[in-house]
């Protein structure tokens, strides 16, 4: 923690590289976390490039950069994996600095060894750090041989049945992807193989590894930054216990458990952390991961050597621009001062594309609105108690298929964990996303659920909490916010109609019926039956466990009630002609507008099966004529870096086959028709 | 601007006993309405339902834009006949795909939906009505045909159905008919006379003669579907242009017929932006008094339906028995001629002549507000030329070409109801609040008239005059007279297009002005001999 010594002539200090100016840096990212670098270099005065595939001409992060080079295509083996047209585009834009945020290329040492061939800076660590630790099976035996504690690796054709249930993981890269739990011998196997698929599909490696899998635990992290010149800071921990399928939902610093526990746990996480970084010569930002148990027992899971996604929270209760702290080190600067330490608590919700109900599939779609209320700060530190927003989307972006679901990053910052919870699930329960399916509503009832609040959650969390049965009392009451939608709705349509608008809604001289709108929520359907008279409401029949309801005013957009005595306001926002979302402080619901008349040559014959998502058919396992049982798998398609399975509703005849494999099939789209026994007899 | 001010106080005792005199009579009419909408009764509509069919207001309602107005015309047709109220049949202007559509719509649950008197008065007027203003015409066919016991008082008169059908057509008015089920013998030709037709798998039945009427005249053996489905009119006999899978499919065919007609109206409101009356609606209970002796200042009705009570009034100090001036209604420039003490008279008549002839001239439409017990009688204002100002008034009134709307808010009587534009003198609408009363005379007049005159033919023959006996036929002849005046007797007749809530009075002038304008307003200058 020195620094480095000026020399009067300008000569560089032998033991030290020269620092380099940067200037100008790209990105070789996408989403938010190119926005979040960009702001870095702004306030520095550091000029920005983007790069970005078809899907994301229209994005955030392209049209904040000061200038932004195409990458034709779209998959991200055309694009952000492109290292060759990534570097072509720094040169031709005239960055002379690459960052690479996280994911794509982030811990790719090949690349990272291009960049600096091209004469580039490279924003990371040595390509010999990232083999290393990119390498699980190589990073873990340099920890062992440290003396950090390790889970064994285990030959997968020698595996046990003591050893169950065991892990499958992809060497290379993270996030999840290409990892598998396996609970039995027999599917031992298979996990291997459709893992190495992935891996290979995800990361271009296919190398998959096997260890114990600790069924519990809580999965701490530690921050460091190197400098060129030997320092090596830990700059506290995180934990990110609440996990779905490996991904990280819910992070935070310090972590609880670390806080429960005390002693020294801290102190010997973060030696290990240092150690780690040192072993390998690490420069830059990484994170050395860990797997704990209750005890404080930990085991070294991986180091990632690149910017977490979940640095904000690092940030917020360091005080420190670990972005600014990147561009420092490499320009060849020293890390000065002491190693900085945690204050106050920070809380970051990850908010995804996905429907956790629904087993957490991934949502594609327009996002109509997005509305994240009391920022305080956008990707920087917010005073405490404030929100702070990374977010890579705005209104009217497009969330397509082949990226990462993650929308935005919303983080909390108070003086205790308490605080930060309930100020971030109020943040994120007043939030509107509209348009596409998000976790929202779970992440609010994450952050307010005892287990988490008390600190004791751990990584099987999603496993004990059904995810719809954590969300099943949160959001408003669909019939509260059905009649809201409809008297909005009303509003809505008189305020576009070209004759008698000024008439009363609904004018009748002579009332004898009501006007009704119906809605869809999940499988259910409401019916509101409403009227106005002399702008009074009447209803057929009031919402359960309502005495009373009296409207007070509507408007396109807002419907305010008094039920029971008490107002409530309600906004309401319509998504194209499908959709009706409803928020309110009780939280809101998403309402599908069900059409009042149906065109019957659109309808769907019975037993078609269609596309739940857009996507590419990856296989089809069944022909047309074939029999089928209820359940049988009829064919696979991938979207979003995940397989899909679309199997029989029903045992029948596979009557009619509309795809075959390579097929992109846009959602709703009928993939097949399965005839019941039923249906084939009649005919 | 100019703002009426109220000094209308509705807290008062007087205006509190009027609301509830007003009341009462809504009370009345509100049974009546009730019962019409009732239809053939819950065992029939429940009947109904079961065979998966839609009553005639469901039809409707899933025929209208959603939230859009209604006004629901003649609802009473039949009142005091031996029919269920309403004519077995539902109409009214409404708005479907934005287009303002003339709807008459069959009630199958009263007697299979078959057309009584009543029924066909109301259905010749709702023709009327689609013709002067030029409202695309939807008919929701289900009808047993003629009710045949009263087949005298239909079958004649009832062809001009059928005619004014294809005079609106010739007249480029739309005609457009959805059949839900019977529409058979002389009903047939209803969808026969439409431009547009769909027809709803196997409930749609359209035929001269069914299997009985087809085997006794030709010996022919057939049934429904071959003679009259809809399958059978769409494939083969091409009556039915569009094939419905079923009710809610017909409808959603018939909106996108409205959708593509390309109808266009000729004018809207002059203004866009406008603003509420500044006193309540709710006021409109309390200013008609109970007891329509006393007079009361139409100005306070006024203030309480025109755009921001704003209203300029045309020679205020002239002929003040009539106030006549210049407003808005929901954007709508209207003249309106509004009794104010009752009486006409010489001057009152001229004033409403000239006013009548100001807005012919500015193509603006009327609207009367009548509150009159007829023009005044007496030596003086015989010799004061009454007779030739109350004709001047007449004359206006019949040859004026620009829309008039009435509305009895009291009385309505003699020929002071003619002057104020009474239904025979064809205004586009007429409307009546329950406080209104329409005879020759008032019925206490009257039956003095009738006892004067007889105890005076008593004593010009020398006969003794039966004193108790012709005070008993006075007592007779004022309750029936009183009795026949109501409003609910002239709305069972189709002598006005319906009894309006007095509160809804803004919003009903506001859906008519805006039918009216569907077609051109213009006014004239050809008016008969102005006896001067």
């Amino acid at each position: 923690m020195t620094t480095i010594p000026e020399t009067l002539d300008g000569s560089e200090p032998a033991t030290s590289p020269a620092p380099t100016a940067i200037t100008s840096v790209l990105v070789a990212n996408r989403g938010e976390i190119a926005r979040r670098v960009f702001a870095t270099c702004r306030t520095r005065g550091l000029a920005t490039v983007a790069v970005y595939s078809d899907a994301d001409a229209a994005s955030p992060h392209v049209a904040e950069a000061d200038s932004a080079v195409h990458l034709p295509g779209v998959t991200p083996s055309e694009t952000y994996l492109r290292g060759d047209l990534i570097i072509e585009a720094a040169q031709r834009a005239g960055a002379d600095a690459v960052h690479p945020g996280y994911g794509f290329l982030s811990e790719n040492a090949d690349f990272a060894r291009a960049v600096q061939d091209a004469g580039l800076v490279w924003i990371g660590p040595d390509s010999a750090a990232i083999e290393v630790m990119g390498s699980k099976v190589e990073s873990k035996q340099r920890m062992q041989d440290a003396g950090v504690p390790v889970l064994e690796r285990l030959d997968p054709a020698a595996i046990t049945e003591a050893e169950l249930p065991v892990l499958v993981k992809a060497s290379a890269g993270g996030g999840g992807r290409g990892m598998r739990v396996v609970r039995t011998l027999a599917e031992v196997g298979g996990a291997v193989e459709s893992a190495s698929r992935e891996a290979a599909s995800a990361f271009g490696d296919p190398t998959v590894f096997c260890e114990r899998y600790l069924e519990s635990g809580h999965h701490v992290e530690v921050q460091v930054m190197a400098d060129a010149h030997g320092t090596v800071w830990a700059l506290g921990e995180r934990e990110c216990s609440l996990q779905r399928r490996h991904q990280k939902v819910i992070e935070e610093a310090p972590s609880p458990l670390v806080e429960r526990i005390g002693d020294d746990l801290r102190e010997r996480l973060l030696t290990a952390a240092r150690d780690a970084a040192a072993a390998v010569d690490y420069r830059g930002a990484g994170t050395v991961e860990f797997l704990a148990d209750a005890s404080g027992d930990f085991f070294f899971l991986e180091m990632n050597t690149r910017l977490q996604v979940e640095h904000p929270v690092t940030e917020c209760v360091t005080g420190l621009d670990l972005v600014g702290l990147q561009l420092d080190v490499a320009a060849g600067e020293a890390l000065t001062g002491e190693e900085p330490t945690m204050t106050g608590h920070s809380i970051e919700a990850r908010l995804y594309a996905e429907d956790p109900a629904a087993d957490w599939q991934p949502q594609s779609g327009t996002l109509h609105l997005v509305e994240i209320p009391g920022v305080a700060a956008h990707f920087a530190i917010p005073p405490m108690h404030g929100i702070r927003l990374d977010s890579g989307v705005a209104d009217g972006s497009e969330v397509g298929t082949h990226y990462d679901p993650m929308l935005a990053k919303v983080i909390s910052r108070a003086p205790t964990r308490e605080q930060a919870a309930r100020e971030l699930a109020a943040t994120l329960r007043h939030a509107r996303v509209h348009g596409i399916t998000t976790n929202r509503d779970l992440l609010v009832a994450s952050l307010l659920h005892p287990d988490f609040l008390s600190g004791e959650a751990d990584t099987r969390f999603y496993t004990k909490h059904d995810p719809a049965g954590l969300t099943a009392d949160s959001g408003l009451d669909p019939h509260l916010g059905a009649l809201a939608a409809a008297l909005a709705d009303a509003a809505y349509d008189r305020s576009e109609t070209k004759v008698l608008g000024g008439i009363a809604s609904g004018f009748r001289t002579v009332p004898a019926l009501f006007q009704q709108r119906r809605y869809a929520v999940g499988e259910g359907e409401l019916t509101v039956a409403y009227r106005l008279r002399r702008g009074r409401l009447e209803l057929e029949r009031l919402p359960d466990g309502v005495r009373d309801v009296v409207l007070l005013s509507a408007t396109p957009q807002q419907v305010v009630l008094r039920i029971d005595g008490v107002r409530r306001a309600y906004r309401v926002d319509r998504v194209g002609e499908e959709q009706v979302v409803v928020d309110s402080p009780q939280g809101g619901v998403v309402l599908r507008v069900v059409p009042r008349f149906v065109d019957p040559s659109a309808q769907a014959p019975a037993g078609a099966l269609v596309a739940p998502m857009p996507g590419s058919v990856v296989r089809v396992a069944v022909a047309e004529g074939a029999h089928v049982e209820a359940g049988q798998p009829l064919l696979w398609l991938e979207a979003m870096k995940m397989e899909h399975v679309v199997a029989a509703p029903a045992a029948g005849v596979v009557a009619h086959l509309a795809v075959s494999a390579g097929d992109q099939v846009a959602q709703g789209t009928t993939l097949a028709v399965v005839e019941t026994a039923d249906e084939t007899m009649e005919q | 601007m100019t703002t009426l001010r109220s000094t209308f106080d509705p807290t008062s005792e007087e205006a509190r006993a009027n609301a509830e005199a007003m009341e009462a009579q809504l009370a009345e009419i509100d049974e009546q309405l009730a019962i019409a909408v009732a239809g053939g009764g819950d065992k029939y509509v429940e009947r109904h339902h079961r065979r998966g069919k839609l009553t005639a207001r469901e039809r409707i309602e899933l025929l209208l834009d959603r939230d859009a107005p209604f006004l629901e015309l003649a609802p009473l047709a039949g009142y005091g006949s031996a029919f269920t109220v309403g004519g077995s049949v539902v109409a009214g202007i409404g708005v479907v795909e934005g287009v303002e559509c003339l709807i008459v719509a069959n009630d199958p649950t009263v007697k299979g939906g078959s057309s009584n008197p009543a029924s066909v008065k109301k259905s010749l007027r709702m023709h009327d009505i689609a013709r002067e203003n030029r409202l695309p015409v939807i008919s929701l066919v289900e009808s047993g045909g003629a009710d045949l016991p009263t087949q005298k008082d239909i079958f004649i008169p009832g062809g001009a159905t059928f005619r004014n059908l294809t005079r609106l057509s010739a007249a480029g008015i739309p005609t457009i008919a959805l059949v839900f089920g019977n529409s058979t013998a002389g009903g047939a030709y209803l969808p026969g006379m439409s431009d547009h037709v769909v027809m709803i798998e196997e409930r749609s039945k359209v035929f001269l003669a069914g299997p009985p009427l087809v085997k006794a005249a030709t010996g022919e053996e057939s049934d429904d579907e071959s003679l009259g489905g809809a399958s059978m009119h769409a494939r083969v006999s091409g009556l039915a242009d569009y094939y419905a899978l079923d009710e809610q499919d017909a409808i959603r065919i018939g909106r996108r017929i409205v959708r593509r007609l390309n109808w266009r109206k000729a004018s809207g409101p002059r203004i866009a932006a406008y603003g509420p009356p500044r006193y309540a609606a709710d006021d409109l209970l309390g200013i008609v008094p109970a007891d329509l002796k006393n007079p009361f200042d139409p100005r306070e009705v006024i203030a309480r339906i025109v755009d921001d009570s704003d209203f300029d009034e045309f020679k205020p100090l002239y002929g003040s028995s009539l106030v006549t001036g210049w407003a808005e209604i929901h954007g709508f420039p209207v003249g309106i001629l509004a009794n104010a003490r009752g009486v006409l008279f010489s001057e009152e008549s001229q004033k409403a002549a000239q006013f009548i002839q100001l807005a012919n001239q500015s193509d603006t439409p009327l609207l009367f507000l009548h509150n009159t017990t007829g023009y005044m009688v007496g030596k003086e204002y015989e010799q004061g030329g009454i007779i030739k100002h109350g004709s001047m008034m007449i004359n206006a009134v019949s040859n004026s070409t620009v829309p008039h709307i009435s509305v009895l808010m009291g009385n309505s009587f003699g020929a002071g109801h003619y002057g104020m534009c009474g239904r025979a003198f064809e205004p586009r609408f007429v409307f009546t609040w329950p406080s209104a009363r329409s005879s020759v005379m008032g019925a206490q007049q009257l039956a003095d008239v009738t006892y004067s005159v007889s105890k005076a033919s008593a004593e010009a023959q020398g006969k003794p005059f039966d004193e108790e006996g012709a005070q008993m036929i006075r007592g007779m002849i004022e309750q029936q007279i009183s009795a026949e005046a109501m409003p609910l007797v002239l709305s069972g007749l189709v002598y006005d297009d319906g009894i309006i809530d007095p509160r809804d009075t803004r919003d009903v002038l506001g859906v008519a002005l805006s039918a009216i304008h569907t077609a051109p307003v213009e006014g004239t200058s050809a008016f008969g001999v102005f006896r001067m």
